[in-house]
């Protein structure tokens, strides 16, 4: 019986050691070496010219990504779950790809889709419309690799759910506009809020398919993770710290919100079960 | 009533399909929106460069911005990219929109030639085969040299831990490699077997091989990896300069030219009308000032005049061989034979 005290302390002890190396200590780190050479220092790296450019592109990117894949994501949970259509099972993986291949392969796939070596080219060319290496690519490739986030949220949920509710909205002669308002989205609107949470932080810290469509254009095409990089390897550390602390200050940020959210959620769920 | 739902389904499957095409078309809009901004007037110039040359070109953009508006009045923007040099010149063929190229290689700015984006003879285009600056490798060691390493002979000794990026990546590397090579070809009167051992030796000393110059830099200075970083010259100074007390550089006395050129990306400004200022930005690069400026960031000047003013920098007197030397017979020929796959260096490393 006694040893049996044991074991969650041990667990304990592990988990907490974990999260401690793997976890905290990184984050001291930033933030020690973002404000090693002074508070005067900091705020030149974070009111750097580069760095707003830089921080108003991942802006952009993670709106635009966070619009696109809830409108996507809302379209498809519903397609998914509320009607039967052949090719279902297969548009319920295909929405998972981006889960599964490396984000690399992502942005070299779209270098090959609208790159100059593509035979997409010279049409793209002739309309002047630069894709790669120019800020759509940067946005092409945050939309791709978050784009299960929302759909994939919403599916289980939308599925736990059944569809008797809206069947009997229906047969009551409300419209799709209706149903959706007043049936569909109020139970969903917690996990959507959530998703997309999930989706922003996920493109705020995008580095890899970023990386390969960017082009490294400074100020044009550098997004903060990658304007972290450049820094970083310019010998500015303490610069690179004080912008890779924005990103931690903005994951900070992010899980409070969902966490807010969450418990809002439960509230409401307990509300209703009352 | 089976039509019914076969029109449903239909009416599902173009909502699925209009998705879709909204995902890719929006952030398509977005370009149309960014692009002709750009194209207003060639006030902005991009310069697709390698790692090494960040300080050197901050400083030149600077001095630029400051001539051409002296010169004709206008503002100009230049936009910089650092990157590694074969993956730079990678990008610029896949679309990546250079006015100026300014690389490690003569090799990397062919393959851009070979693509169809500047003319053959690009290298004839500025003077010194169109490389404003030059730069040799050399080793940085730690302070006081506590393993005694002079000459490329003592890298392959035993427990010597060397740093240097992987050639198949990194241009600078291919330069580390191929000045190895040189000595040990002189070392050994060209018995190739003993160099091959050589070169086998040294790089199984070698503790971590980066994709680039500048990570290779950094494993040793900043984490602190292995005895000897094989770097450019320029480099290597730089590093002193941030830690004076912690390196010193120890030139060897057999090391290879490197000529790391420029040029004009022809399809690019002739499609922006940016060629006339393009040009005037390399021109300036063999001004006086322009040649200064490389001799402050560590990059010899190729005007033997500035070249003078730095000789308490630079050791003139180190025996320089450079790529075209018949050793080696040019980039081309080095990079079949060392550097291809299933090249000298696939078979040395992986052995």
């Amino acid at each position: 019986m006694r040893k049996e005290v044991w074991i969650p302390c041990l667990l304990i002890a592990v988990s907490v050691l974990f999260v401690g190396v793997m976890l905290v200590l990184p984050l001291v780190v930033v933030l020690t070496e973002a404000f090693s050479s002074g508070l005067n220092a900091f705020l030149r790296a974070v009111t750097d010219p580069y760095t707003i450019k830089a921080m108003r592109l991942t802006l952009t990117a993670t709106v635009a990504a966070v619009l696109i894949n809830t409108l996507f994501g809302l379209t498809a949970a519903w397609a998914v779950t509320r009607f039967s259509f052949r090719g279902k099972g297969i548009l319920s993986t295909l929405i998972d790809i981006p889960f599964a291949v490396s984000p690399v392969i992502a942005g070299l796939v779209f270098i090959l889709i609208f790159g100059r070596i593509s035979p997409l080219h010279p049409f793209l060319d002739a309309l002047d419309i630069k894709i790669v290496f120019a800020e759509p690519g940067i946005i092409l490739a945050t939309v791709f690799v978050t784009f299960p986030f929302v759909a994939r949220e919403l599916i289980p949920m939308l599925e736990a759910r059944g569809t008797d509710e809206e069947q009997a909205a229906a047969l009551m002669g409300a419209g799709f506009v209706t149903i959706f308002r007043r049936v569909t989205f109020p139970h969903i609107r917690w996990a959507l809020l959530y998703s997309v949470i999930l989706c922003a932080a996920r493109a705020i810290g995008e580095f890899g398919a970023v990386s390969v469509v960017s082009g490294h254009l400074r100020g044009k095409t550098n997004t903060l993770p990658l304007h972290v990089e450049i820094l970083y390897s310019e010998y500015q550390f303490t610069a690179a710290f004080a912008v890779s602390a924005i990103l931690a200050a903005a994951a900070v940020l992010i899980l409070t919100a969902r966490n807010i959210v969450e418990h809002l959620a439960h509230k409401e769920d307990d509300f209703n079960v009352r | 009533m089976k039509t019914t739902t076969m029109l449903r389904d239909w009416a599902q499957w173009a909502s699925v399909l209009l998705a879709v095409l909204l995902a890719v078309l929006l952030p398509v809009s977005f370009a149309g929106f960014s692009v002709p901004a750009a194209l207003a007037a060639p006030t902005e110039l991009t310069n697709v460069s390698y790692d090494p040359t960040r300080e050197l070109y901050e400083q030149y953009n600077a001095a630029f911005r400051k001539f051409w508006k002296n010169k004709t009045g206008a503002d100009i923007t230049i936009v910089q990219s650092h990157g590694g040099s074969g993956k730079q010149a990678r990008a610029v063929i896949e679309g990546n929109q250079a006015d100026v190229v300014t690389l490690a290689l003569a090799y990397d700015i062919s393959a851009i030639a070979k693509a169809g984006l500047i003319k053959k003879s690009w290298q004839k285009d500025f003077p010194s085969n169109s490389s404003p600056y030059t730069s040799t490798i050399v080793f940085l060691v730690r302070k006081g040299n506590p393993k005694n390493l002079k000459t490329w002979g003592d890298l392959a000794k035993d427990g010597v831990g060397v740093i240097t990026p992987n050639p198949k990546t990194s241009g600078g590397a291919r330069w580390n490699y191929l000045a190895a090579w040189a000595w040990a070809h002189r070392e050994y009167k060209g018995d190739e077997k003993a160099v091959l051992d050589f070169i086998g030796k040294l790089f199984r000393n070698v503790l971590v091989l980066d994709t680039g110059a500048r990570g290779s830099t950094n494993t040793f200075v900043r984490n602190g990896q292995g005895d000897v970083l094989l770097a450019w010259e320029n480099e290597a100074y730089l590093a002193i300069a941030e830690h004076k007390n912690d390196f010193e550089i120890v030139t060897p006395d057999l090391s290879i030219l490197a000529e790391p050129p420029v040029a004009v990306v022809d399809a690019v400004v002739d499609k922006r009308g940016s060629r006339e200022i393009a040009k005037a930005y390399l021109d300036y690069l063999y001004s006086d000032e322009g040649q200064r400026l490389a001799g402050k960031n560590h990059y010899r000047p190729s005007n033997p005049k500035i070249a003078a003013e730095f000789a308490a920098v630079f050791d003139l007197k180190v025996k320089l061989i450079t790529i075209d030397d018949p050793l080696f017979g040019g980039w081309e020929k080095a990079q079949t034979r060392h550097f291809t796959d299933g090249g000298i260096f696939d078979k040395i490393y992986t052995r």
